[in-house]
């Protein structure tokens, strides 16, 4: 088995065995963070250029530590504002990269489809580290391994993803992943933040928070982005907590050994308490070790050579 | 020039005629239809055998965007008119959203004089109804009407505020000009990128529901009622519109209405590799939305297909699709995608026809869309077996962002005259096929 | 023709050879002090592993047991788009200051030996490396040789050696198949 792609742009182009593939190679570079000298000379004299539009302190420095870890030569560039505000087309940037010669584009960007269109217009390969609300397949990826490695497997587990489904491309990307390796998931929030025909993803909608954790094995939190209050999509950040805050009031619901997942960054007493956060169920810490080692085997795995 | 056609099928809905015939022009006109005529006068008349061939009414594209003045860059009135020609067209009517917006009587006047200049096909140009479209003050339809304007539209933009639409309705009824809506609630639908639905679920990009549209119809259509004006409904694209238009025709609503080729071509799936020559608005709809388009140009509840012809530069297109700007050229495929409803069973060729002639030619009271005798000699030649692959090299049109690049069409305007004389002509560019005898 | 396979070592052959290797080494480090066992994926782990069990019957002391994939450091990574497959390296202790004896089954190019001395490395500051293998089929193209052999087998280019093992392979043997259609 061989990743016989250029890019990696979301889930849902993955097969099940290509899953298998980028998490037992993760599993395996999870011990070269563990060494005194966290580095292997893998991929050294290659360029990874890390293509941000959009703010991430996390993602961006996960794959940079990923990329040092094994030898590769990064380079940041933060654009804050989108291409077309600069007055420089996206397909400008990419033929200005392409001239630097780099070996693997990382790119984030808020608008949806932006890795898909820079992955036609470059030979290089092209890691999609989020775009807009449509996938983020390293976060599913990692998220998948902890599970994993947690539970022993991904099958017939029981699934929860909470929060703005609509504007997350976290939930879109485990969804299509969970599915596909045999998980049953379920999605909840409040009916603004459930996009229309999700159903036809294959997950179970529910509107209250008790009822999507009944017996689960794995609770994921979404982030809730305070700005979107502006469109009404909740009243208030205090009734969603009221409504959809994981504490220990509710957390007893699920399976006794449940997980508690969050993509990061928390705000704390509104996604989840804190004393659930930092408590036993969590496994958010272990998400992000996670990260840097699945974000390593995609480099390994789509970094070629010429022959 | 002076013409005698032979041997062609002619087909005008507007005088229910389909058969074969002869057509007699003389001096830009038509004289005479009818079997074996003979010239009236022998002196400089050329006779053009058309065996096998269609001979219609020269078409009439309700709603085309020259872009000029302000985005030559995208298209020009001589550009745009090589397309419509190309395309089968000898009259097309222009939205006002140029720079500046064709809300006075100087952008009307100028728009006419580069068509003049042009002389490749009849330029009807559609003055705003609001004052720089803004959807406030109105503009001075009169003045309008005086240089030339044939109709008012905000095309591109809603007239949001209900009262100004109301007294918008009732002033131009008075003048006689009909009123074109582009029905697009923004509070709906602002921010949005693509038909909401589960397509626009799974790629993650801001919907538009099918609602924003509906309830300005429906909006539309009560205003029209109570006014006791008319109003044409631009670019139909909703089943919820489809419905809504049919009921108020039913009640007596002075309404027609249009719809594009794409709306019944593609649905929001064809988006799915974030394509951004399909981005159009209003956006690609969902398949019930697409049938439900098909039964309404069937049972007549749409009169007109337009190819709302939106020509975008490729700085315009090649970006993040969410920034791409909306629409897509069709002065081209118009003729050629529509007869695919023909081969579907969906329309008649005569219906197909009139959809394209007699019926916006009425809408927009404008001449044309007709053969009767003493009418301009405006008609379109049509090789109905013709197969073709739409390919960029051959758009004339300055802007090429079509989705439909690749595709494999059959039927197309081979020869288009405007007032006797022969626009385009492919017969005898690319065929061996003998016209003067 | 089909292929001709030889039969060149039989398990009592290899079990005879593992024993004299494992004295080697108790003989050449004068004892067990400091001494470790590094297998190289895959083919040495079991090699190191009957090492390990044969010391521990003779001297009553289990030595630490090592395993080293080796991929990340090969120099022919990036020569090909066909990625092999990383597989756990498993190194618990600390190698600083140990004797360590890397263990493989059939030395030949030196290229991998190469690349295991570099991970070892990065692992901290071995007293010293040693190598044990099985086979020594020569062919060498980097300056490396063995320090315990089990058996020296000169072997052509295009013949393939092969290392079968009970744990992986349910027979012990050495094989040399050679194509035959040249």
């Amino acid at each position: 088995m061989i990743l016989e792609r250029k890019d990696i742009l979301g889930i849902k182009e993955l097969s099940k065995d290509e899953i298998l593939l980028i998490l037992d190679t993760a599993d395996s570079f999870i011990e070269i963070s563990t060494r005194e000298i966290k580095k292997v000379p893998t991929l050294r004299g290659k360029t990874v250029i890390n293509l941000f539009y959009e703010a991430s302190t996390r993602t961006r420095t996960s794959f940079e530590i990923a990329a040092k870890r094994l030898s590769a030569d990064t380079i940041n560039i933060s654009a804050s504002t989108s291409s077309v505000v600069k007055g420089e087309t996206l397909l400008d940037t990419a033929r200005n990269l392409e001239a630097m010669n780099p070996d693997v584009i990382v790119i984030r960007h808020s608008a949806a489809g932006a890795p898909h269109m820079l992955a036609g217009m470059v030979k290089q390969s092209i890691i999609n580290a989020g775009d807009g609300a449509h996938e983020h397949p390293t976060q599913a990826l990692l998220d998948m391994m902890t599970i994993r490695a947690k539970k022993g497997r991904l099958e017939n587990l029981n699934i929860a993803i909470v929060g703005d489904i609509a504007h997350s491309r976290v939930a879109r990307s485990n969804i299509y992943g969970l599915k596909k390796m045999g998980a049953q998931v379920t999605v909840a929030g409040p009916a603004t933040m459930i996009p229309r025909d999700i159903e036809q993803m294959g997950v179970t909608v529910y509107s209250s928070l008790d009822e999507a954790i009944k017996e689960v094995d794995v609770i994921m939190m979404l982030r809730i982005q305070i700005e979107r209050q502006q469109q009404n999509i909740f009243p208030s950040l205090r009734e969603y907590a009221q409504r959809f805050c994981l504490s220990k009031k509710n957390i007893s619901l699920a399976k006794e050994d449940v997980l508690v997942m969050h993509p990061g960054p928390i705000n704390r007493g509104v996604e989840i308490s804190p004393d659930i956060a930092d408590g036993p169920y969590s496994v958010i810490l272990d998400q992000v070790t996670n990260g840097v080692a699945v974000r390593m085997a995609l480099l390994y795995l789509l970094t070629g050579g010429k022959a | 020039m002076n013409w005698l056609i032979k041997g062609a099928r002619i087909i005008d809905p507007s005088q229910h005629i389909d058969g074969q015939m002869d057509i007699l022009i003389e001096d830009g006109k038509i004289v005479k239809l009818g079997r074996n005529l003979s010239p009236s006068r022998k002196k400089g008349l050329d006779s053009m055998e058309l065996a096998g061939l269609v001979v219609t009414p020269g078409l009439v594209d309700m709603h085309t965007h020259l872009r000029e003045p302000g985005f030559e860059y995208k298209e020009t009135i001589q550009t745009g008119s090589e397309a419509a020609c190309a395309g089968g067209f000898t009259a097309i009517a222009c939205m006002p959203n140029t720079n500046p917006v064709n809300d006075t009587r100087s952008v009307t006047e100028f728009i006419l004089r580069k068509a003049t200049e042009t002389n490749l096909v009849n330029v009807y140009p559609i003055a705003a109804i609001t004052m720089q479209s803004q959807g406030n003050a109105l503009a001075e339809f009169w003045d309008l009407k005086e240089a030339g304007a044939i109709a008012l539209s905000d095309d591109g933009k809603p007239v949001m505020d209900s009262a100004v639409m109301r007294r918008a309705l009732e002033y131009a009824h008075s003048l006689g000009l009909p009123i074109i809506s582009h029905c697009e609630d923004t509070c709906l639908s602002s921010g949005g990128a693509m038909h909401e639905g589960f397509a626009s679920t799974e790629l993650g990009l801001p919907g538009i529901p099918g609602i924003a549209e509906d309830i300005m119809v429906a909006r539309d259509l009560l205003l029209a009622e109570y006014t006791r004006s008319s109003i044409h409904i631009a670019h139909v694209s909703t089943a919820g519109s489809v419905r809504l238009i049919r009921d108020a025709k039913n009640r007596g609503i002075k309404v027609t209405a249009e719809t594009a080729p794409h709306y019944f071509t593609l649905t929001d799936d064809d988006l799915r590799t974030y394509n951004v020559n399909a981005k159009v608005y209003p956006p690609l709809r969902g398949k019930d939305d697409v049938e439900a388009i098909k039964e309404g140009l069937r049972d007549g509840t749409i009169d007109a297909i337009a190819s709302d012809h939106a020509p975008h530069a490729l700085t315009d297109k090649e970006v993040e699709f969410e920034y791409a700007a909306s629409g897509m050229i069709g002065l081209e495929t118009s003729l050629g995608l529509s007869l695919r409803l023909v081969s579907a069973d969906i329309l008649t060729l005569n219906q197909l026809i009139e959809k394209m002639s007699a019926h916006p030619a009425r809408i927009l009271r404008i001449p044309g869309g007709t053969l009767r005798p003493g009418a301009p000699a405006d008609l379109t030649i049509i090789d109905l077996q013709r197969s073709w692959t739409v390919s960029r090299e051959a758009i004339r049109s300055r802007s090429k962002n079509t989705p439909f690049i690749g595709w494999d069409l059959t039927g197309k305007a081979v020869m288009t005259m405007k007032g006797g004389v022969v626009t385009y002509d492919e017969l005898n560019d690319c065929h061996e096929h003998p016209r003067h005898s | 023709m089909k292929n001709k396979n030889r039969v060149v070592m039989d398990a009592e052959a290899i079990d005879r050879s593992l024993t004299r290797v494992a004295y080697e080494i108790l003989e050449k480090n004068k004892g067990l002090d400091d001494l470790v066992l590094i297998g190289i994926r895959t083919g040495g782990i079991c090699l190191a592993n009957r090492l390990q069990r044969k010391i521990a019957a003779m001297e009553g002391i289990e030595v630490p047991l090592g395993i080293l994939d080796v991929t990340l450091y090969r120099d022919d990574l990036l020569r090909t788009n066909k990625k092999p497959r990383i597989g756990k390296t498993d190194i618990t202790f600390s190698l600083d200051d140990k004797k360590v004896v890397l263990v493989d089954d059939v030395l030949f190019t030196g290229r991998t030996i190469r690349a295991a001395m570099d991970a070892l490395i990065d692992f901290g500051r071995p007293r010293l490396i040693q190598l044990a293998v099985l086979i020594d089929r020569g062919h060498r193209e980097l300056p490396i040789r063995a320090d315990f052999v089990g058996k020296n087998l000169p072997s052509s280019l295009w013949e393939d050696v092969s290392v079968n093992l009970t744990e992986k392979d349910g027979v012990d043997e050495v094989v040399i198949e050679m194509d035959s259609e040249e």
